[in-house]
């Protein structure tokens, strides 16, 4: 175990209104074993006790899964390594001395609400503007009566896998919420219960990230690539032909 | 006060049905004057919101997180319990029910058990039409695993994320109702309070999280699905954001709380590495299939786990449990690494954990073999320790994980306050002392989908519709209330923070509330708890202000729950003069030093009631009867 | 109609738009190419004048058709280029202080506005030079020699080399995105289509500019 002495550069924003601006610390003795929250839990730790605000940032579960988490490190969404979370990155994969900056997503549908935290409160309106199957509780038929193939259901699964955490949107340059909206399509349209509604949704779905401010994704794959998940482009390429499925089959659109 | 559980006459089998037909009903075209408040937007309330507002009525949403979708049901791992019997192993709504009495020690009640297991098939119908893409085999049909406590194989799963998916289901079929302007949403709405009026629960007042801003909602029936409090321990599988807020402040407006020291310590986390940790992850129980638990036989031992040749290790399960072994419960796996622990057998730079070795299992299965079943675990163990379990063992060591206890609610899962209803993580009703793995899924969604929707109906149509608002004095009164607390909290400016007298708390939790529990420790718990609380009121430093998001004012206000709910899982652990389930009582155990149960005097659920700050809470006990299931000592010899 | 107009504004019409645009234009470079290497051809120009005679005759009138819709093309590519590069700047607001870009995507995907209006500048003049010239007016020498004068100026010749360079870059990315764009995605044929496409794009890119080089120092050097 190793310490580390850090310096730090934070986005701090008061609120959605104040301009905001770097902030630098100084952070010394940080174990390497520790995640770069419970870095940011000791600077905190540290500032209330120097009668200063501590720095906001959203977290919850702290183990990858409930994408509340969502910190631009370094110039990379959920910082420099693949496939995880803010929470999952430990304190290991920093140098001694090394200048860490902590932005917050940058999006026109992400507004900052305070330091490191935005509202990403779009992506609800875009699923419940279609993201669902729509079966009210009760009289659903046995589970087993419509056999699904493992291959399909496993592939439905690897879109749903989806946090929902923007990270997406973030390293997009076009603030595009494409691998989002497209993860969801996918997932349901993978599922013999989701193809009923499948032009109903995806034009529903698509036409709330319009309003909502998103850009359009022009297949720079940066999406996939910082995806904790994995999320694969395949799923945009689906959302792409449903669309074009849609246009042509749907009436009055 | 006289606890009435309302459970309904008939065979066991019968009364969910006669019950639900001796339900009254509200006029379809009536429904939507009513409104429903729904706190918490985990599996229990998302499916509940769904549910009420499909049928009409209104709703109103509320969680303290950015979206609904994030509620700690995210994180479940391992699976689902249903009765459904796929798999044609004899597994039948009866044998669910009889598992699930068994594994809670004999400390639940057996109407509520059998209804849960009755409606354990519809979920899953429900969640494949929702389309939660559950593991299925090559034929399209559902796949199952098999969980602890049981011999038949009933887990439906969808990778290790079976949480999240059946969350994600329950979350779209709310935001379709949230699209339809049937359920109106909150978030970041942190509950403050539950307003009762006449009598009866009729809204709530929540502080905005991002304004600050005390704002009131009022309601017909309010429902609380607010999860677990295992955050009382500071250290817990739990979100960092897990309360106990909602439901103590119930508590406090009169609703009983039940069997609050009924708490599950899970054996396989990842240990501690700091001071520092914030939170503690688990590692699914399935890897004790494979691994073996042991620590060095002499607590001088500080060489590396590789070096230490076989005949120096205490493979401790498998001495002491030889026919369970390693799989013995997670009750006895975790107070037996304790026990080691305290003898100074732990290993690991901070000497709190065992070793979990996967040795003995790569050689005999081949390494490919133990990739496939546990590759993604292994690579998340790898990421937080930094250390290849492939070739050094792992270190685990038990944690915080749930809590059975919670709101005392009767058959129709309402609390004390009428017009009140818990479900889910935050209610105590189906798991007596100790919960099965994959059954806490099940019991949100029965909840949610399938119990409330009958329930509430029968207390609505029952209700006169008034026309309160939130300008009546009980809404201003608690709005002043929360208000002075918060100007109370903001004006201390001590000089320890919030995190550091959580984690005080959670250590005198741990070492004397935890595992193992015994009457002078609970006393000087109950003490120290209280001195913390103390200090906290006076010490506590918080800045800012109310006007703005303030996490550390929001953890503040979480934690002065804690330090009142702390001392109630002390008072309640010392009246429980037995060991049973997750209860440990070093004055109750067998020759050999295993739990033991006092059905005599301790067949009880244990209610207490709030009777004023720094008054003793008062205990009611309602009885539980055994007609179906005869209670027997546990043995994992 | 009103479906269809809303349809190809939207976010995922408006890509489709380029797409489908953008691979017309290049089925025209591949034509325009192999058609430019007739003037390597050692014959004074004959084959090419030849080419150019057919190509520009008033009477070949589905080609002027597609020579209408060329340029249709070309201007619609262009403004919706830069109406989608627009709208995703702002979708954007604050540019991050730090940004590794590098790390997640291609340089080429990220500038292609950039490479585009270049090759949008380079067009006008690359157009005044011939097709306004001899397609239009009435410079009085063929066609042919207005391309050897043209490229012995070195300015002009490295300036189209230039563009050349520049349209690689923005081909290589777009004839795979375009195929994404169209929702033509496989693990059986995606990997393929990438080096398809990186390759032709690069020989098409270098085809054109083996032209400049040739008039500048090996069609000199040859002394005709
Ligand atoms: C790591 C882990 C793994 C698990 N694995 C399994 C498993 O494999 N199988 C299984 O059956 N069980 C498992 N469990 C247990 C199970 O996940 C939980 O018991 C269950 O999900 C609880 O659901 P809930 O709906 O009651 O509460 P939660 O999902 O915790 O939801 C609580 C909701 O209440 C809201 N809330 C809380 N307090 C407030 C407040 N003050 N104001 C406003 N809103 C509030 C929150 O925002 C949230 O929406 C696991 C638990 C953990 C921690
Ligand atoms: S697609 Fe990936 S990056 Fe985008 S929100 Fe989902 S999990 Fe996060
Ligand atoms: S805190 Fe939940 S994903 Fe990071």
């Amino acid at each position: 175990m190793a310490e580390l002495n850090l310096h730090l550069k934070v986005w701090r924003q008061k609120n959605k209104e104040d301009k905001g601006r770097f902030v630098d610390y100084d952070i010394q003795g940080i174990s390497t074993e520790m995640s770069i929250l419970e870095m940011l839990d000791v600077l905190n730790e540290k500032l209330i006790k120097e009668g200063t605000d501590p720095v906001a940032f959203e977290h919850d579960c702290r183990e990858g899964v409930c994408g509340c988490c969502g910190i631009f490190i370094n110039g990379r969404a959920h910082g420099p390594l693949k496939r995880i979370t803010t929470c999952q990155l430990y304190m290991r994969h920093f140098k001694d001395g090394e200048t860490i900056v902590l932005e917050p997503w940058r999006a026109k549908g992400f507004p900052v609400l305070k330091d490191l935290m935005v509202d990403r409160s779009a992506f609800d309106r875009i699923i419940a503007a279609g993201g669902f199957i729509a079966v009210n509780t009760g009289g659903a038929p046995d589970a087993n009566a419509v056999p699904i193939p493992k291959h399909n259901s496993e592939k439905a699964l690897d879109a749903a896998e989806c946090i929902g955490c923007g990270a997406c949107v973030a390293a997009c340059k076009n603030a595009s919420a494409m691998l989002f909206v497209s993860a969801k399509v996918a997932h349901l349209v993978r599922l013999p219960q989701g193809k009923p509604e499948r032009e109903k949704r995806v034009f529903a779905m698509l036409n709330q990230m319009e309003k909502e401010g998103f850009g359009s994704c022009t297949n720079t794959e940066a999406c996939s690539a910082e995806c904790p998940k994995g999320i694969s482009m395949d799923v945009i390429a689906e959302l792409r032909r449903e669309y074009f499925r849609a246009s042509l089959k749907q009436e009055n659109n | 006060m006289k606890l009435d559980s309302k459970i309904p006459a008939g065979n066991l089998a019968e009364k969910w049905s006669n019950q639900k037909f001796n339900y009254k009903l509200v006029n379809p075209a009536n429904k939507r004057k009513y409104e429903i408040i729904v706190v918490g937007t985990g599996l229990a309330g998302a499916s509940a919101a769904a549910s009420l507002a499909e049928l009409g009525y209104k709703v109103k949403a509320f969680c303290y997180q950015d979206s609904p979708r994030r509620a700690h049901s995210i994180a479940a791992q391992g699976g689902i319990n249903a009765s459904k019997n796929y798999q044609n192993d004899g597994d039948s709504v009866y044998r669910l029910f009889y598992d699930t009495v068994k594994g809670g020690d004999y400390r639940s009640r057996e109407a509520n058990v059998y209804r849960l297991a009755e409606v354990s098939s519809n979920i899953i119908d429900q969640c494949v039409a929702q389309g939660v893409p559950f593991a299925r085999e090559y034929g399209g049909l559902l796949d199952n695993r098999s969980f602890g406590g049981a011999q038949v194989s009933r887990t439906f799963y969808a990778r290790g994320e079976t949480g999240q998916q059946l969350l994600l289901g329950a979350y779209s079929a709310m935001m379709r109702q949230v699209g339809m302007g049937n359920i109106e949403l909150f978030t970041r709405s942190d509950i403050q309070d539950i307003v009762v009026v006449d009598g009866r629960a009729r809204g709530i007042v929540l502080r905005n999280m991002v304004s600050g801003q005390i704002q009131s909602y009022v309601a017909d029936a309010v429902i609380l699905a607010t999860g677990g409090y295992g955050n009382v321990f500071y250290l817990s599988t739990n979100a960092k954001g897990c309360n106990a807020t909602a439901i103590w402040r119930a508590h406090k407006k009169g609703a009983l709380f039940a069997n609050p020291c009924f708490t599950q310590i899970h054996p396989t986390c990842i240990p501690v590495s700091g001071s520092y940790q914030s939170k503690l992850t688990l590692m699914s129980e399935s890897l004790r299939n494979d691994g073996r638990i042991w620590v060095p036989k002499d607590p001088k031992d500080k060489r590396a786990p590789n070096e230490i040749p076989e005949f120096e290790r205490d493979y401790f399960l498998e001495r002491k449990y030889p026919s369970f072994g390693n799989l013995v419960p997670r009750d006895v796996a975790s107070r037996n690494a304790k026990e080691m622990i305290d003898d100074g057998k732990g290993v690991g730079l901070t000497g709190k954990a065992v070793y979990l070795d996967f040795a003995e299992a790569i050689q005999r299965l081949g390494k490919d073999t133990i990739i496939e079943k546990y590759g993604n675990l292994f690579e998340m163990y790898e990421q937080i320790t930094n250390e290849d379990p492939y070739k050094v063992p792992m270190r685990i060591y038990p944690a915080s994980h749930y809590t059975m206890g919670g709101l005392w609610v009767d058959y129709n899962l309402m609390t004390t306050i009428p017009g009140l209803f818990a479900l889910g993580e935050c209610n105590f009703s189906d798991h007596g002392a100790n919960r099965l793995g994959a059954s806490a899924l099940m019991q949100g969604l029965a909840d949610g989908y399938f119990i409330i929707s009958y329930s509430i109906s029968d207390y609505l149509a029952q209700l006169k519709k008034d026309k309160l608002t939130t300008d009546a004095p009980e809404f201003k009164n608690s709005e002043k209330e929360v208000d002075n607390k918060i100007k109370r909290l903001l004006n201390i400016n001590g000089s320890k923070t919030v995190d550091e007298l959580h984690r005080e708390l959670g250590i005198v939790m741990w070492d004397y509330v935890g595992m193992s529990r015994n009457a002078e420790g609970l006393n000087k718990a109950k003490k120290m708890i209280k001195d913390i609380r103390d200090d906290f009121w006076k010490n506590v430093k918080i800045i800012g202000t109310n006007e703005e998001i303030n996490q550390s004012l929001e953890k503040a206000a979480r934690v002065a729950d804690f330090l009142e709910l702390g001392e109630l899982i002390a008072e309640d652990a010392l009246q429980r003069n037995e060991s049973c389930g997750g209860h440990f009582r070093e004055e109750s155990q067998t020759e050999e030093n295993e739990a033991k149960r006092d059905d005599e005097n301790c067949s009880h659920v244990a209610a207490w009631e709030y009777s004023g700050a720094d008054k003793p809470e008062v205990l009611h006990k309602e009885q539980l009867q055994f007609e179906f299931v005869k209670p027997s000592q546990r043995s994992y010899k | 109609m009103g479906w269809f107009l809303k349809f190809i504004d939207s976010s995922v019409g408006k890509k489709l738009v380029m797409a489908l645009t953008g691979l017309f234009l290049y089925l025209f470079l591949i034509e325009h190419v192999i058609a430019n290497l007739l003037l390597l051809n050692n014959d004074n120009g004959e084959a090419y004048t030849i080419y150019a005679e057919v190509l520009g005759s008033s009477y070949n009138i589905p080609l002027r058709i597609i020579e209408f819709g060329l340029f249709f093309f070309l201007l619609y590519h262009s403004i919706n280029g830069a109406r989608l590069w627009w709208t995703n700047r702002k979708a954007k607001g604050i540019p991050y202080l730090v940004n590794r870009a590098s790390e997640n995507s291609s340089f080429f995907s990220r500038f292609m506005i950039q490479s585009g209006s270049i090759i949008f500048i380079f067009l006008v003049i690359h157009l005044k030079s011939f097709f306004v010239n001899y397609r239009l007016g009435n410079p009085g020498d063929t066609m042919y020699q207005g391309v050897v004068k043209t490229f012995e100026n070195p300015l002009y010749s490295w300036f189209y080399i230039f563009a050349m360079i520049l349209l690689a870059f923005h081909l290589v990315h777009a004839f795979q995105s375009a195929f994404q764009t169209l929702g033509l995605r496989h693990n059986k044929y995606t990997p393929f289509l990438k080096s398809f496409g990186v390759i032709l794009s690069i020989l098409i890119c270098a085809g054109f500019a083996l032209i400049p080089v040739y008039f500048l120092y090996l069609h000199n050097a040859g002394g005709y």
